[in-house]
């Protein structure tokens, strides 16, 4: 009996492994020949390119073992993107002065009346300059990443051209905090008057006035082209902060491929945007009469006032007028 | 002149990480940095398999490529170099590599992003040959001594060959007819632009 049970156990065990063999035979290879290779590997990936495995050391990271799309943000970082650099700011100062040729400054038509109006505080022109002084230094900082290495790198040689651009580096590091403290500011200070309405499709049909003598669409404190303009700074900011924050601590940020999407978008967004701050420069200085002032004192010509940003003169006068009357009340 | 190249055979490869541990000695690499790292494929299956991973000093290398102050340059053996004078720890020649060798030191703007590191085929930087300029920058330099970079002069099994690429790929050819099996050279065709054939 214990005979019989024992060869009932054996066969039991023995049909057991059987299956077992069955269910694994799949996955059963000669070891030795049928040795794993790159090509089978990166065909079994399909449309993933990166073949990755199991590392000893703490950098779990490094398990990536080849990842050759890594050639292709190479191409597109020393192929296309100076390109496209040189076609927007290029692009955009070919604009400019072909504007200011035909056209040439923009000016105050009634002439200066010698009295001004209050525009911006002095706070409002901190925070201003503050964003623009970090934001021009950040942005040629960058650019010579993206072209020195051709236009400048020549000229004056590998040494003088690395400690160049060694300070460039730390600058665009250490910059990039005041930027982001005035990024936030300008959009505390300026969010409500830039928010869109009706007046703006006006003056986008009327072209701002700027192809017509005469014409002058009514405005509040901003024009439409001006909330444009805000609107591309504060997207824009926010975009090269972020992609750029994430830069800085790449260990947090993660891989290599997470590393060049934000400086992929970094760098799109920084071209698009210091073409759009270029057309920004001339406007507010030799392309517009009068408009420097607003920055530099804080004060504006009342014409010019009335030309560019009539209802927000109105509003103006109106405020100033309002406690005046307010104080003919007797006092109770 | 010869074109240098590595190989790692890696059915002869066992992961014990001797080349990693060599490297790291030879050069005293800094701490969080390694030059040269073993990655296991379908471990714990059937036709698992060990790769020793460094730089492979590309042919028109991608990281060179990309490096906004062009600071590597390619010596007369083909072996890819940067000048650490030069370089301002940016990391794109870390995000154009296919193969993760410059690697950020953990020491500069907020913790990270100094001069990028990287495996120097054991041929030292641009300072004057086996100086202790050089050595403190990048290593020792066997290949200025007449010798081969360290990690494959020592690997017991001889899996990671080093050496003109032309001869290393004659010894695995000769190995892979002998044996009749072979997981090819890992990485020749990224780096090279094309693979060998057995
Ligand atoms: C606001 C926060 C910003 C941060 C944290 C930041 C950070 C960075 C970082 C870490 C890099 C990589 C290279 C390096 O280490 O220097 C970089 C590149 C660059 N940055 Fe910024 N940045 C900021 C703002 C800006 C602004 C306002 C511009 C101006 C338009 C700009 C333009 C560029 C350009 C053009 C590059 C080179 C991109 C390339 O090589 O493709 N950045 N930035
Ligand atoms: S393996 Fe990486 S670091 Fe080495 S030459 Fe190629 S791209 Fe450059
Ligand atoms: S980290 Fe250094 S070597 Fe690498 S791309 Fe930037 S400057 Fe060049």
């Amino acid at each position: 009996m214990a005979h019989q049970l024992t060869r009932f156990f054996a066969v039991l065990a023995l049909s057991l492994g059987l299956v077992l063999t069955g269910m694994t035979a799949q996955a059963q290879v000669n070891p030795t020949a049928s040795s794993v290779t790159e090509d089978s590997m990166f065909e079994a990936l399909g449309t993933s390119d990166t073949v990755s495995g199991r590392v000893s050391i703490p950098n779990k990271t490094a398990g990536t073992l080849i990842k050759p799309d890594n050639k292709d943000w190479a191409a597109f970082q020393r192929g296309a993107l100076p390109l496209i650099f040189v076609v927007a700011l290029g692009g955009m100062l070919v604009l400019l002065a072909a504007f200011y040729l035909i056209k040439g400054r923009v000016r105050v038509e009634h002439g200066m009346s010698g009295r001004t109006i209050e525009r911006f505080s002095a706070v409002e022109r901190f925070a201003h300059w503050t964003l623009s002084s970090t934001f021009i230094i950040l942005a040629l900082s960058g650019l010579n990443l993206v072209i020195g290495r051709s236009v400048i790198l020549p000229l004056v040689g590998e040494a003088a051209y690395g400690t160049l651009t060694a300070w460039g580096k730390l600058a665009h590091n250490f910059l990039a905090w005041p930027f982001m403290v005035a990024l936030v500011l300008i959009v505390v200070f300026w969010v409500a008057h830039n928010i869109p309405n009706k007046l703006d499709l006006v003056w986008i049909k009327q072209g701002g006035g700027l192809f017509k003598k005469g014409m002058h669409p009514p405005a509040k404190k901003f024009n439409a082209g001006q909330k444009v303009i805000f609107w591309c700074v504060v997207g824009g900011g926010v975009a090269l902060s972020f992609t750029g924050y994430m830069m800085l601590f790449p260990v947090q940020a993660g891989t290599p491929s997470d590393w060049q999407l934000y400086q992929t978008i970094h760098g799109l967004v920084a071209a698009g945007l210091t073409a759009i701050i270029i057309a920004h420069i001339y406007i507010g200085s030799v392309g517009m009469e009068g408009a420097f002032d607003a920055m530099a004192s804080g004060q504006v010509d009342e014409n010019w006032a009335r030309e560019h940003h009539s209802l927000w003169v109105e509003e103006v006068k109106g405020r100033t007028d309002a406690p005046a009357a307010g104080r003919t009340h007797p006092a109770e | 002149m010869a074109r240098m190249k590595f190989l790692c055979d890696a059915d002869r490869c066992i992961e014990c990480n001797a080349c990693v541990t060599a490297c790291k000695n030879e050069h005293e690499v800094p701490w969080g940095i390694n030059r040269r790292r073993v990655v296991t494929l379908d471990d714990g299956l059937p036709g698992e398999r060990s790769v020793s991973m460094a730089c492979m000093h590309c042919t028109d290398a991608p990281c060179a490529s990309v490096c906004p102050v062009s600071c590597f340059y390619t010596t007369d053996d083909a072996v890819v170099l940067h000048n650490k004078d030069t370089c301002i720890g940016c990391g794109y020649c870390s995000y154009a590599c296919p193969f993760g060798a410059p690697q950020y030191p953990q020491t500069a703007n907020f913790g990270t992003r100094g001069k990028m590191d990287k495996c120097t085929y054991c041929s030292g930087g641009p300072e004057p040959d086996m100086t202790q300029a050089e050595y403190v920058k990048y290593g020792s330099n066997r290949l200025a001594e007449g010798k081969l970079p360290l990690c494959a002069e020592m690997c017991s099994t001889k899996a990671l060959l080093a050496g003109d690429g032309d001869i290393i790929a004659e010894i695995y050819r000769e190995r892979v007819v002998t044996r009749g099996y072979g997981s090819g050279a890992w990485g020749w065709r990224t780096a090279y632009g094309e693979t060998l054939t057995v």
